[in-house]
């Protein structure tokens, strides 16, 4: 019965996908957006480029900046300091990117420099709840039997608070897919190139011819690491399986 | 095996633990035992150096621990936690080759070694190796984290209240097959708990702390019969002499080489048996020596005949290696006075009898 039900809505959402894509041939918008087709490969590669460098340097200051706020000396100070990342968060990703510019000039740098900004927060914060939520009995339980302080770090803390730190890089490449597109306005490429442009010359396929890829991204971006969480994470302490 | 010289733990202004010594000899089970906050666990802990004494020393064999890496240390001493902290993301295989692995031991061997353990502890192997702990029962995972304990093979083991969390029934299965371990095994341990029967079912050895200092350290029979204070009296309960009845065995209160007869002797035989002995009644036994039942005095003297013609059942039967608490309540449930003991072939090798139990137990008292 449910599966039944369940290969119904299937079927339901390939019938839309070709009445949708019908009504815009028939409205002459798919041609439109496929007209652009050359820029949108070209800028979506600039775009891609943009979310990899600007995840990867925010993951790689994020974790070990979570791990290092979760240890000995530095823990009291721990919520004063998230404060400061938090700020990241806070002013608005126009005016980090304006003030990026001001110093870094224009191109792609102060476009990375911004996104990082911007992405680092959920990246941190998952980082030191996870460490947190591994039970204190479970560090006993390790220093009892012997374990070094790295040890433990390695093999009983992340492996379980890997699945919160996933979580918190997925949200933070959410974020940064759907901010990608003012990079355009510091001369920093990508699809909001097409965005920008569409609003300006009020060419609604235009805009669309962007948006539409940029949706796609976010959401195929997200299905990859949710599918890492999925498989990467020992099933003993992965509640997807 | 472990010996503790004056030692001190100082939290702050508080004193967990005050001037303690204490000598654990090897293949002991050392309870300690006390109230929430009376510095058990600080020296228990203390031992691992999982935390720190304040002062004083901790031998291990004769080698001062203050001496010894402490990373070393631990890996040395098995550590079971009450909360048992199995790693949830690892396979109760890795979690009990978790020592081993530290060690560096080869893989094969300590593979080998985790199913072997798992099997001691009545754990299919071939079912539980690659299960996660999440997919085990509370008893089931508290019987991997003892295996853990003891997967590098370390003379000394350190329990905090293992059995604490685990179901009343379930408790007392896992306490008597740790029981069982140990008796093969003989490690030293020193077990924290706050339960006056676990300890005086486990321990060799009770400690009592009080407030951070050690009030008494005796046998659990001693500390049963001989209360240091009131202190300790009231710890114990009430009923301590009941408690004592579970330490001794039927065969140390047991009359031996009771009189009997067998069913082809006349009943004058068996009167005459009883009178000479003073006893109320004389058990028959088979051709082999096996309690079949009884004949009382006041139903035979005035009769003829044989023993096998006015036999009646026996009032109860109890196995030699049985403890006194499990003879005591069958003779309540039964009505009876005394009990025909038997040892694993059923064959009649004494009595006891309530008067015989309780000048036992007054004897020892007086002591």
């Amino acid at each position: 019965m449910a599966a039944s039900l369940a290969s119904a809505a299937k079927l339901l959402v390939v019938l839309g996908v070709f009445a949708l894509g019908a009504f815009l041939q028939s409205r002459g918008v798919l041609p439109g957006i496929l007209r652009h087709w050359s820029d949108v490969v070209y800028l979506a590669r600039q775009h891609i480029e943009l979310v990899a460098i600007s995840g990867s340097i925010a993951a790689l200051i994020g974790v070990p900046l979570g791990i290092v706020l979760t240890r000995g000396v530095v823990r009291p100070y721990a919520d004063a300091i998230t404060q400061i990342v938090n700020l990241g968060t806070t002013i608005p990703t126009l005016a980090i990117l304006a003030l990026a510019m001001s110093v870094l000039g224009i191109g792609s740098p102060p476009a990375i420099f911004g996104l990082v900004v911007l992405t680092l927060l959920p990246i941190v914060l998952n980082t030191i709840a996870g460490l947190r939520m591994v039970p204190a009995h479970l560090i006993e339980a390790a220093r009892g039997m012997g374990m070094t302080g790295t040890q433990i770090l390695l093999t009983v803390e992340l492996p379980n608070a890997l699945f919160v730190i996933l979580a918190g890089l997925r949200t933070a490449l959410a974020i940064n897919v759907g901010t990608v597109p003012l990079a355009f306005l510091i001369g920093g490429g990508g699809l909001g190139e097409l965005i920008f442009t569409g609003i300006d010359l009020m060419e609604p396929t235009m805009l669309l011819a962007g948006a539409i890829p940029t949706a796609v991204l976010a959401i195929v971006i997200d299905f990859l690491v949710g599918q890492c969480q999925f498989w990467l994470i020992p099933r003993g302490v992965n509640p997807l399986r | 095996m472990i010996r503790l010289e004056r030692v001190t733990k100082i939290f702050g202004t508080i004193t967990a633990v005050d001037r303690v010594d204490m000598d654990v000899p090897t293949g002991a089970v050392c309870v300690l035992l006390g109230p929430s906050g009376c510095g058990k666990t600080t020296t228990m802990k203390m031992i691992n150096r999982l935390i720190p004494p304040t002062s004083g020393k901790i031998f291990i064999d004769g080698r001062d621990t203050a001496g010894i890496d402490e990373v070393t240390l631990r890996r040395s001493i098995g550590y079971v936690i009450q909360q048992i902290g199995l790693f949830p993301n690892k396979t109760v295989e890795e979690n009990i080759c978790t020592v081993p692995d530290l060690l560096g031991w080869d893989r094969r061997k300590s593979r080998a070694r985790a199913a072997d353990l798992l099997s001691l502890v009545n754990l299919d192997p071939a079912i539980f190796l690659k299960r996660y702990p999440k997919e085990l029962s509370g008893g089931q995972q508290q019987r991997v984290g003892v295996v853990r304990a003891l997967a590098a093979d370390p003379p000394v083991l350190l329990m905090d209240e293992p059995f604490g969390a685990i179901d009343p029934i379930n408790r007392e299965v896992i306490q008597d097959e740790f029981m069982k371990i140990q008796a093969e095994l003989k490690k030293t341990v020193v077990f924290v708990s706050h339960d006056i029967d676990e300890a005086v079912k486990m321990a060799s050895h009770i400690a009592i702390f009080r407030e951070g200092r050690l009030i008494q350290y005796d046998t659990p029979d001693t500390i049963l019969a001989t209360p240091a204070d009131s202190f300790v009296a009231d710890f114990v309960g009430g009923d301590r002499t009941l408690k004592r009845l579970r330490l001794i065995k039927v065969s140390q209160a047991m009359m031996k080489e009771p009189p009997r007869v067998v069913g082809e002797d006349t009943l004058e035989t068996a009167v005459a048996r009883m009178r000479e002995h003073g006893h109320g009644s004389i058990v028959m036994v088979g051709p082999r020596g096996r309690a079949r039942g009884m004949i009382r005095l006041d139903e035979a003297q005035d009769k003829k005949g044989v023993v096998s013609e006015h036999v009646v059942p026996l009032p109860g039967v109890i196995h030699v290696d049985d403890d006194l608490r499990n003879a005591v309540s069958m003779m309540f449930s039964h009505g009876a006075t005394w009990l025909a003991c038997v040892d694993d072939d059923g064959f009649y090798t004494g009595y006891v009898t309530q008067r015989g139990i309780t000048q036992l137990l007054g004897a020892s008292d007086r002591d």
